[in-house]
């Protein structure tokens, strides 16, 4: 456990933007200010002449995306995951998903675990305003390979794409499989509980499954980490052949991972599914360990919703 | 003058028949934006049928010069001017607003001609400066024109855009401000005034160009004009009256957003009429 390589998601956003402009010229990266902070600084060291640097003004870099994408660019855009989906929401709406352009959205600085920077810098909604939109795709990377993974993805999917990032470094997880997008992947069979989880939360419950705890009971945990468009035959097995569901999520329990899985489940399947996230709050200031045992998102918190689950 | 008299009367037969389709398609479809689709006629018939390099056989040329309406809501004379150019026939125009046709109530890339959709106010300039950094980075020639609504340029949107655009020194973006002092609650200087609108412009570092929007001689000069600017954008505010061509439409704020009745359309399109 403590070999694990700890990673910053950001780090390996920029080193993939540097890689993949290497090979295609439509690559375009654009910024408000905070390239530094989600390091599309690399991107713009080695392309000049490919990054735009909008300054504090995120709507207009949303559309202005749209307009570079009308003309055949593939067009990255950062920030921390607050403005990119809230501030320049209707931006995102009218000017890059309506018409499905090649638009990549990737957000930084997404949950509490932002930490000391408060509520206003930790985006718990991100998630639920971008599925809403049709044709949207989210993904939520659980740690630095699987985030090279979906920017990989991004390029090869055609239309517009959400990958949500973290500020602070995350384990990488060991036993992983292939990144499919649209596939879960299940990082443990169990026949109890079915964990199913995304983001930097997936490390926590396996730790949780792992723990003493929890040893005598049989659970399976499913990496969810694209969100949109989920994988539903995935959610309709674990909801046979388990007998209760666990979401969990560093995001309101309102909108996000919590809510497309409700929606499978009661469609097709219904069975009890117990919401691990942020209960409609605001976050606040502290550092992240804190602030994931203070929103009841700790490796306890898994275990004791586990065995209410199973109650 | 650098445009003969025959070519002036040219372009403003274009423009009435492009009215006369306006009002014919709002009136058939019961809503919509006349006062505004009226107002900007001449700019953008003038546009299309001198300036604009374009190929309605080749809607995806790439070279082409790019128009971005950002006041989406006057769409009907986006749709009638791209009728008119041979994008598509005109006989379509009758389903604008329709159930399943490609004239929607709002523009999108259903029709042959538009490349961004329209219609929440204040994205479209950033649009088209998105455009314009796409020739830079190709190292093309083509030229992006952009249509903004007065009341619109109430929106934050806007300036942020301004502000890039000059930033970039985009030269290859050319807006065209139709100024034509109403909004939907009123007059724009009572619901939120712009002036000193010409300085505006300026201080944030675009080339102004102040013209009558209804004097085709001076809509000509003033796209000749933005495309000498170099190394900043350029912005042609042009002064329009709302309703413009329909007597009873004219300077009527209640025709921002309505339809005509049958008895108004027939005086109307008889006022059109060649």
């Amino acid at each position: 456990m403590l070999k694990m390589e700890l990673l910053y998601q950001r780090d390996v956003y920029g080193k993939a933007l540097v890689e993949l402009g290497k090979t295609n010229p439509d690559i375009v990266v654009l910024d408000a200010d905070l390239s530094s902070s989600t390091r599309t600084k690399m991107f713009a060291k080695s392309y000049p002449e490919r990054f735009f640097n909008f300054g504090v003004a995120e709507q207009n870099m949303m559309a202005a995306a749209a307009g570079l994408a009308s003309c055949k660019k593939t067009v990255f855009v950062s920030t921390f995951a607050v403005f990119a989906t809230g501030r320049a929401w209707d931006q995102v709406r009218t000017s890059v998903v309506y018409p499905q352009f090649n638009v990549k959205i990737v957000a930084t600085h997404s949950g509490v675990t932002v930490g000391p920077d408060g509520a206003t810098h930790q985006a718990l909604e991100d998630i639920a305003l971008m599925r809403v939109l049709p044709n949207m795709t989210v993904v939520v990377p659980c740690d630095g390979p699987e985030t090279y993974d979906a920017v990989l993805a991004s390029v090869k999917h055609q239309g517009p794409f959400y990958i949500r990032l973290g500020r602070d470094k995350v384990p990488t997880l060991e036993n992983k499989g292939e990144f499919t997008l649209g596939k879960a992947d299940k990082l443990c069979d169990g026949s109890d509980v079915t964990i199913i989880a995304c983001g930097l939360m997936v490390n926590t419950a396996c730790q949780a499954i792992k723990s003493k705890e929890l040893e005598r009971v049989s659970c399976r945990l499913l990496n969810m980490h694209t969100v949109k468009p989920i994988d539903k035959e995935a959610i309709i097995c674990a909801a046979k052949e388990t007998k209760a569901i666990v979401t969990l999520e560093e995001h309101s329990v309102i909108g996000g991972l919590a809510s497309a899985v409700d929606e499978v489940v009661s469609e097709n399947c219904p069975r009890r599914v117990i919401r691990l996230g942020i209960k409609d709050k605001f976050g606040q200031s502290g550092e992240p360990q804190e602030l994931l045992k203070e929103y009841n998102l700790s490796e306890a918190d898994i275990i004791s919703a586990v065995k209410r689950a199973l109650a | 003058m650098p445009y003969s008299e025959k070519q002036i009367k040219e372009l403003e037969h274009i423009a009435k028949r492009i009215r006369y389709r306006i009002v014919q398609m709002i009136s058939c479809a019961g809503s919509g934006h006349p006062g505004g689709s009226l107002s900007a006629a001449d700019l953008v018939t003038a546009l299309f049928f001198t300036s604009l390099r374009f190929d309605p056989k080749r809607p995806d040329w790439p070279d082409r010069d790019r128009f971005h309406m950002s006041k989406g809501h006057c769409c009907p004379l986006w749709y009638a001017v791209l009728a008119e150019a041979g994008y598509f026939p005109i006989d379509g125009l009758k389903s604008l607003r329709k159930l399943g046709s490609c004239f929607q109530g709002h523009p999108d890339r259903r029709t042959p001609g538009v490349e961004v959709p329209s219609g929440s106010l204040g994205q479209g300039l950033s649009v088209a400066l998105g455009m314009s950094l796409a020739a830079k980075i190709d190292k093309k020639d083509y030229r992006v024109y952009c249509l903004l609504g007065d009341g619109e340029i109430q929106e934050g949107n806007i300036w942020e855009a301004a502000m890039a655009s000059a930033h970039y020194a985009c030269d290859n973006l050319c807006a065209i401000l139709d100024y034509n002092g109403f909004q939907i609650d009123g007059r724009i200087k009572e619901v939120m005034s712009l002036e000193p609108l010409v300085d505006k412009w300026r201080a944030f570092g675009w080339h102004t160009i102040d013209i009558d929007g209804h004097n085709m001689q001076e809509i000509l000069a003033a796209y000749d004009e933005a495309k000498t600017i170099k190394h900043k954008p350029a912005i042609i505010i042009a002064k329009t009256i709302k309703g413009k061509g329909v007597s009873f439409m004219e300077n009527i704020v209640d025709f921002h957003g309505r339809a005509p009745t049958k008895e108004e359309t027939e005086i109307a399109l008889r006022e059109l009429k060649d």
